[in-house]
């Protein structure tokens, strides 16, 4: 938490303001039973006849007074308090929210996968919003709690020191009592919680699997099985609430208690000391009726500011990360070296773990169209991702016109390199605003150009907007194979040198995916295209295929040379065209 | 969606949900009288002890220990009614709820396929669950609040009018600036609360988008527009929540102000009548003065509460209301009283005359006549869309025909049980479906009573045996939700598993079309054969070997079926199937 402080620096003043103003509002709270007191002392002193009814009334509309008064400058602090309270605290989530947010982009991949994407968001949102909460109570009540409790119970001793030990032995009493009932039934909050997660999952799972339920008859299986779970929660439920209800009874007795022994102490005090007044007795017990609230507020407090440095330290360990690759500036290209070039390189993902990639290399000549092929976790998507260095590798260096990709600059690699991921994602926003990406000074009919290159020219005519059509988050709105494409053309904007096909055709069906590769080879730009497949129709026509499996590089060649010189091609091969040799 | 129920009608099922608990809701009012009477009998007895004090050597101790004892046994008897309210309003809640939430659970079960299809699982499964949340936390609200509330105002007023008209006429008259600050503050914080959850979940979604996707956006360099977007949004709300975070938080201080302006006009008028008594019938004193100061430092706050209340019980009633509209929605037809079961089939499917659509005014299916004999494969093709999903939807009874008939041995599937049909299939879809729980338990899902011994003969012959004992703990590992920390292939090949288990007579199969590592693909394709052996199979076809092996193949296109016919008769009629072939698998 310490070091999150440094975002309230431009709202010292504020943060300074708040409390103090609390401070002044629970001042006069607590000047408030002194005025009774007098007040009542003043009408006893006119009953034993030292004060004429006159002056009694005057001092009694006086005091009447001074408690409106009281009211509202307690009004005006609070209301100044709350503010400058609630601008501190947005004003902190704010810039907390926005560095956040600059650091997480600067994150690697690396970066990313280490630390999960859900982690991320959730840091980011109820992380922050906990802390501005926590922020924003504190500057309210820090001040303010504490100081009605214990003032409270000074005030006691200076009326009257057996009251003061009174007041302070309720004090603590109640705080043993409301702190014992939060600590129990916290916990039990949270197990009750998670039995809701799993009545709300397995109604989730029902829905999913409702035609496999049915299916199998499953029906009446899965309602009991709710049924259980139903009554797990119900029970939680219901012996969570009965802890948590004791809390306004015990306390209530408490409080009583407390004043029995008050005026009991008051009337021992009233009996043998003449000094000593009723109003001063009603003075005490209304003290008594002060505090609980505050107490239970301060319980309140603390447990929210807990839960506020909890996630504050998550918050901070991202804040303190550094991205863990170091993009190079600028550099020239080397004559003559070849366009792309691995060099014996290995690549693990986490350090110690195993090889991700083992010793690869290869070459590739500017303009031609390389198929990369291999099972599930063979390492291709990998491989794809260390030509624009969004990874570092572990051994080897990779090359582009004879320069480690080490020491070319962000601009150099991704304007030069474009990438169409596995996982099609559009972003809220209008077609041609998603297109924009791959570059955002493109015309129409340059983007035109891109879409009926990437077989996307249907999935624009089937919308109403054509390239003005909203894409909701997601692109919920657009079937998987209309999404691929689209993402296809968004690469294809920029007409890149080199552009990556991250099994990015797998929901079209095989004449698009046809199409497409019959497109891209008559780009006039030539790019250097990698497409990465787990078919081998989709690759077949490549100038050089790479087989990887388990992250080493089996088998480069042109398909019909891996048909004689490579096994595990060999075996996909057939595998997918077993009908056609038989 | 809009809440069709009308409040009204809404407010008498609660009520009527609440029938069954006739004796707890009288407990919970005794209790409830029980514990106004005291908190308001409790100041009194303060009040008086206090009046036993009046100056030194004037203090009437036996009278003190009277109001002592008279004090401890109130609060004490409060006490345990108060707990007692609050114990018997959790029970009250809590069964409504479980009962509503279990009823909106078995009615998932016997809703149409169609409602399923045609609402996100979101919004079901918040009906369910948040809805029937919100619910009870409105009921108990209401129940613990409103009543005690608003018991406690009427008699503080009554007692202080009993005491003194003029201290209660003047608290009478204050209390409407309470009211009035209170609804204020309320209407004003709810605008802007509202608009700063808007914003905020505005924000959210667009981190959830580009941090969710960050790698996307890093491979296309988009971190400056991004983060000027995110700073533009991220200053709204913070306009936005300093205004809803300001306006809220001035409740409390204003009902301090109110209390103490209340305070004031009590210890104003009391204070007076003290000086002047000749208009008083009551002896006022100043303990009875103690005992009303006591009451206006409570009064206001069951005044917040009721208000509390009152927008908690609408939202309750909203609430409600989405899951009453969800209960209430139709469910399937049932199965014909005189449905016959469906057994020793021998897998003889025909398709006569069926005409069907999902939307009324959208014909999709129109006069389609198949005949698959028994033991027959069937491949349907087409491209991806082409609603390959239909047919499976029909042959399960997922979906009925508008018209004409499905007959399974020459009985018509509607005049069967869904149940029995339904058992005559074996179902492996694409999106795979497992239940969290044991791989055995999902193995065994259609055949309960099947031993270990059978479920890893089952398991061994589709090939799953081998991958399953390299799991943490074999048969019995935990899987997630929704499959957990398997691989797609695993998944399929657990539901290939299932089915091979129970074997029954027909098959439907759903080919994967991709991502499926090639040594896992070759065993799924192994297991397929197998099962296929001797079945009726309807197989949504992807493998040239599978599409060419078939007896019969259905070539779709939006929804329709254009062709059907082997795999020879439908090339040399040189149509949809033929180009659809040529462009597929001819290189």
């Amino acid at each position: 938490m310490k070091d999150l402080l440094k975002y309230l620096k431009n709202y010292k003043l504020q943060s300074v303001l708040a409390p103090l103003f609390k401070l002044l509002e629970a001042s006069f709270e607590l000047f408030i039973p002194l005025v009774v007191a007098s007040v009542i002392d003043k009408i006893n002193g006119f009953y034993g006849g030292a004060v004429s009814s006159g002056e009694a009334t005057r001092y009694v509309l006086y005091m009447c007074l001074i408690l409106v008064a009281l009211g509202i400058v307690g009004l005006i602090s609070a209301v100044s308090a709350q503010f400058f309270a609630a601008k501190a605290a947005v004003g902190f989530s704010k810039e907390l929210r926005s560095d956040l947010f600059s650091k997480v982009q600067s994150l690697s991949y690396k970066d990313i996968d280490n630390l999960g994407t859900s982690a991320m968001i959730t840091r980011m949102t109820s992380d922050v919003n906990q802390i501005q909460t926590g922020v924003n109570l504190v500057l309210r009540l820090f001040m303010r709690s504490p100081f009605i409790v214990f003032g409270a119970m000074i005030m006691a001793f200076v009326l009257n020191v057996t009251a003061g030990w009174v007041l302070a032995a309720t004090i603590a009493v109640l705080f043993v009592v409301v702190f014992a009932i939060m600590i129990v039934t916290i916990p039990m909050y949270k197990k009750s919680q998670g039995y809701l997660d799993k009545v709300t999952a397995s109604t989730r799972e029902t829905l999913v699997g409702s035609r496999v339920v049915r299916a199998f008859c499953k029906e009446e299986e899965e309602i009991a099985e709710n049924k259980r779970r139903n009554q797990r929660l119900y029970s939680a439920q219901k012996s969570v609430g009965a802890i948590s209800a004791l809390m306004n009874p015990l306390t209530y007795a408490i409080i009583n208690v407390g004043i029995i022994a008050l005026v009991y102490a008051g009337a021992i005090k009233v009996n043998t000391d003449p000094s000593f007044t009723q109003g001063q007795v009603v003075a005490l017990y209304n003290y008594m009726s002060q505090i609980l609230v505050e107490l239970i507020k301060l319980a309140n407090l603390i447990i929210t500011v807990t839960k506020c440095f909890a996630s504050a330290d998550r918050v901070n360990e991202i804040l303190v990360m550094q991205p863990s690759i170091i993009r190079g500036g600028a550099a020239s290209p080397i004559p003559g070296a070849a366009f792309i070039e691995f060099d014996n390189v290995s690549m693990r993902y986490a350090s110690g773990g195993a090889c991700a990639l083992e010793n690869i290399s290869f070459s590739v000549e500017k303009g031609q169209t390389i198929g990369v092929i291999g099972g599930t976790g063979s390492g291709k998507t990998t491989l794809v991702n260390l030509i624009p260095h969004f990874y570092d590798v572990c051994g080897g260096e990779v090359r582009i016109n004879g320069v480690n990709v080490n020491s070319l600059s962000d601009e150099q690699l991704l304007s030069s390199c474009k990438i169409v991921p596995q996982h099609a994602v559009l972003f809220k926003g209008t077609i041609r605003d998603n297109l924009k990406w791959g570059n955002e000074s493109a015309t129409d009919d340059e983007i035109m150009e891109a879409v009926d290159c990437a077989c996307a020219a249907d999935v624009i005519g089937a919308k109403s907007g054509g390239l003005d059509e909203q894409v909701e988050q997601g692109g919920k709105n657009f079937s998987g194979g209309q999404r691929q494409r689209l993402t296809i053309a968004r690469a294809m904007v920029g007409k890149p040198q080199i552009l990556i096909l991250d099994d990015s055709a797998s929901a079209l069906d095989y004449a698009t995916d046809a199409r497409l590769r019959k497109n891209l080879r008559t780009l006039d730009y030539s790019p250097t295209v990698f497409i990465v497949s787990q078919r081998t129709s989709s690759i077949r026509h490549a100038d050089k295929i790479l087989v990887l499996d388990s992250g080493r590089l089996v088998g480069v060649g042109t398909h019909d040379e891996l048909l004689v010189t490579c096994g595990a091609y060999k075996e996909i091969y057939n595998l997918q065209y077993a009908g056609e040799g038989a | 969606m809009a809440n069709s129920i009308p409040p009204k009608v809404i407010l008498k099922r609660v009520l009527r949900q609440l029938k069954g608990y006739g004796a707890e809701i009288a407990l919970s009012v005794l209790f409830a009288l029980i514990t106004v009477a005291g908190n308001l009998l409790v100041p009194i007895f303060i009040g008086n002890a206090i009046d036993c004090i009046i100056a030194a050597g004037r203090v009437d101790f036996d009278k003190i220990y009277v109001y002592f004892a008279l004090i401890g046994a109130t609060v004490g008897v409060t006490a345990i009614a108060q707990w007692l309210l609050s114990f018997i309003n959790n029970h009250i809640t809590f069964s409504v709820v479980k009962n509503l939430r279990g009823q909106a659970f078995a009615h998932i079960q016997v809703l149409p396929l169609s409602y399923i299809d045609g609402h996100s699982y979101g919004d079901v499964v918040s009906r369910c669950i948040a809805d029937v949340e919100q619910f009870a936390d409105g009921l108990l609200l209401g129940f613990t609040q409103l009543f005690t509330g608003v018991l406690t105002i009427l008699g503080t007023l009554v007692l202080m009018a009993i005491y003194n008209w003029i201290i209660a006429l003047a608290v009478f008259f204050i209390t409407p600036l309470s009211l009035f600050i209170a609804r204020f503050i309320s209407s004003r914080t709810y605008k802007l609360f509202k608009k700063t959850s808007a914003i905020r979940g505005e924000q959210t979604a667009f981190i959830e988008e580009m941090i969710g996707n960050l790698k996307v956006v890093k491979a296309f360099g988009r971190e400056d527009e991004n983060k000027s977007k995110f700073d533009d949004i991220n200053g709204e709300l913070t306009k936005a929540s300093l205004s809803s975070i300001f306006y809220s938080s001035l409740t409390n201080p204003c009902t301090r102000f109110v209390n103490a302006i209340v305070y004031a006009a009590v210890a104003l008028s009391g204070a007076l009548t003290l000086i002047y008594p000749s208009v008083l019938p009551v002896a006022f004193g100043i303990g009875k003065l103690t005992t009303l100061l006591g009451y206006s430092n409570q009064y206001t706050k069951p005044f917040n509460e009721i208000s509390e209340v009152i927008t908690e019980f609408q939202n309750a009633i909203a609430c409600a209301g989405r899951v009453y509209e969800f209960i209430d929605s139709p469910a399937q037809i049932p199965d014909s009283l005189g449905a016959a079961t469906l057994e020793n089939v021998n897998g003889n499917v025909e398709f006569c005359g069926v005409d069907f659509s999902y939307e009324e005014d959208k014909p999709l299916i129109k006069n389609l006549n198949i005949r698959a004999g028994a033991g027959k494969r069937i491949a349907i093709v087409g491209p991806t869309g082409c609603g390959k999903t239909t047919l499976i939807n029909l042959l399960m009874r997922f979906y009925d025909p508008q018209s004409g008939s499905i007959m399974v041995d020459g009985k018509d599937t509607k005049e069967v049980t869904r149940k029995s049909l339904r058992k005559c299939y074996g179902m492996v879809l694409q999106d795979t479906w497992l239940k969290s729980g044991t791989v055995l338990e999902n193995i065994t899902m259609g055949k309960p009573s099947a031993t270990r011994e059978e479920a890893e003969q089952a398991a061994r012959a589709t090939f799953a045996h081998n991958f399953i004992i390299q799991l943490p703990n074999g048969y019995d590992t935990v899987i997630g939700e929704d499959g957990g920390n398997l691989s797609q292939g695993q998944k399929q090949l657990l539901c290939i598993t299932r089915i091979m288990l129970c074997l029954p007579p027909m098959l439907i199969l759903d080919e994967a079309t991709s991502s499926i590592d090639t040594r896992t693909e070759l065993k799924i394709q192994q297991a397929f054969r197998k099962l296929m052996e001797g079945r009726t199979s309807f197989i949504v076809a992807h493998r040239l070997s599978t599409i060419k092996e078939a007896d019969l193949i259905l070539a779709m296109k939006d929804g329709k079926i254009l062709e059907q016919g082997t795999h020879e008769e439908l090339m040399a009629k040189g149509g949809f199937y033929c180009n659809l072939y040529n462009s597929q698998f001819a290189s």
